[in-house]
């Protein structure tokens, strides 16, 4: 009877321990080998065959095809640089240097990989259409109203991602310094 | 009995390992939401096809740029290796190659491929192993792929420097084909 008893306690145990664990790295994106400048997150390995198995498991789940190595390479940022979550209903400055790369573009989506619908249609900025100061640099303003400026709106959801993707750019699996790869800062400004 | 307890908790712990480890290996086989899953009620196999561009009520694909417009060949090696055509736009294009579990095991750009436009043959391992030497050295300014799986996804993509010249990109993309045929 002890033996049933604690047969049945180890295995609903169990299952209640694995499932949970593959549903918290799934949800939560985990995979390894991530490069992490400032607030911006990149996961080189998961566009090519070296992908490691958390990594797959999570984009079967999502349905996401990630950036090939050989085409460029994705920053993901959830929070800004003090770790902060972001929030729709605050500004955000996004400004300073981007690493060395043809082209890059940053784009504004909600948790899920939706585009976030607002008034200006405006859900991107390339590296082209930015509008910059006089000695090459640039802020972006992310924000839920009109800005002056780059102003990419957050359309006042509550939790937004932003991602930054570089195309054909050295950065990439070798790239280990925050030297190498500069990414613009994130600071946060007012809220609503 | 505490010690007892603790065993079986630790036999719990041991065997929810076991689990964990098999549910994430068993995952990218048992989706049914993955990129392909999605794609193929879009796309007929062996043919290019324009992906509607993402919006903020639709979006095919999750985490896609809308800088890009989108074109995709859902292949299909079992019948003879394809011939990929892709002439570049003006800004940058890219073809990234994926198995049938999204893993991408090839890309390349514009610049990388080094002409006016991107020509490939896809072939599985054993098609390649086929494929006469000597025509492998005459073809040798025709890159040739091996697909890891006989199924899988090309995504092409051209990009739209500004929202202007999206009909631009939308444009090169559909001039591009693949298509199974014999290598020459």
């Amino acid at each position: 009877m002890r033996l049933l008893f604690g047969s049945c306690f180890t295995l609903i145990l169990a299952a209640a321990i694995g499932l949970g664990a593959t549903w918290l790295t799934i949800t939560r994106g985990i995979a390894f080998g991530a490069l992490s400048i400032g607030a911006w997150t990149a996961w080189p390995k998961s566009g090519s065959t070296d992908i490691d198995p958390y990594a797959r498991a999570t984009i079967a789940r999502s349905g996401e095809l990630p950036i090939g190595m050989g085409d460029g390479i994705a920053f993901y940022a959830r929070t800004d640089d003090l770790g902060k979550p972001f929030d729709g209903r605050c500004t955000y400055a996004i400004s300073g240097l981007t690493p060395a790369a043809r082209y890059w573009t940053v784009a504004l989506y909600d948790r899920d990989g939706r585009l976030v619908a607002n008034t200006l249609d405006r859900h991107v900025f390339t590296s082209e259409e930015i509008v910059r100061d006089i000695d090459g640099s640039f802020t972006i303003n992310v924000a839920p109203r009109a800005r002056p400026g780059n102003w990419l709106p957050t359309g006042g959801i509550e939790r937004f991602v932003l991602v930054w993707r570089l195309y054909d750019t050295p950065i990439g699996v070798a790239t280990r310094t925050t030297k190498e790869g500069p990414m613009p800062s994130v600071t946060r400004k007012n809220c609503s | 009995m505490m010690v007892r307890l603790l065993l079986w908790v630790l036999g719990a712990i041991l065997l929810g390992g076991i689990v964990h480890l098999s549910t994430v290996l068993a995952m990218p086989k048992a989706a049914n939401q993955d990129a392909y899953s999605r794609l193929t009620p879009l796309t007929p196999v062996n043919t290019m096809v324009a992906l509607a561009a993402p919006t903020a009520q639709a979006s095919v694909l999750p985490f896609t740029d809308p800088a890009f417009a989108t074109a995709v060949c859902r292949y299909d090696l079992s019948d003879g290796a394809l011939k990929l055509n892709a002439p570049v736009s003006q800004a940058y294009t890219s073809v990234t190659f994926y198995t049938r579990n999204s893993v991408a095991y090839y890309a390349i750009n514009d610049r990388a491929a080094g002409r006016r436009a991107i020509e490939l043959d896809l072939m599985t391992p054993e098609q390649h192993a086929q494929v006469p030497e000597e025509e492998d050295v005459t073809a040798a300014d025709r890159l040739i792929i091996e697909s890891p799986t006989a199924t899988g996804l090309i995504l092409l993509r051209a990009l739209a420097p500004e929202p202007g010249l999206m009909p631009m990109a939308r444009g090169a993309l559909a001039a591009a084909k693949c298509q199974i045929g014999p290598v020459q």
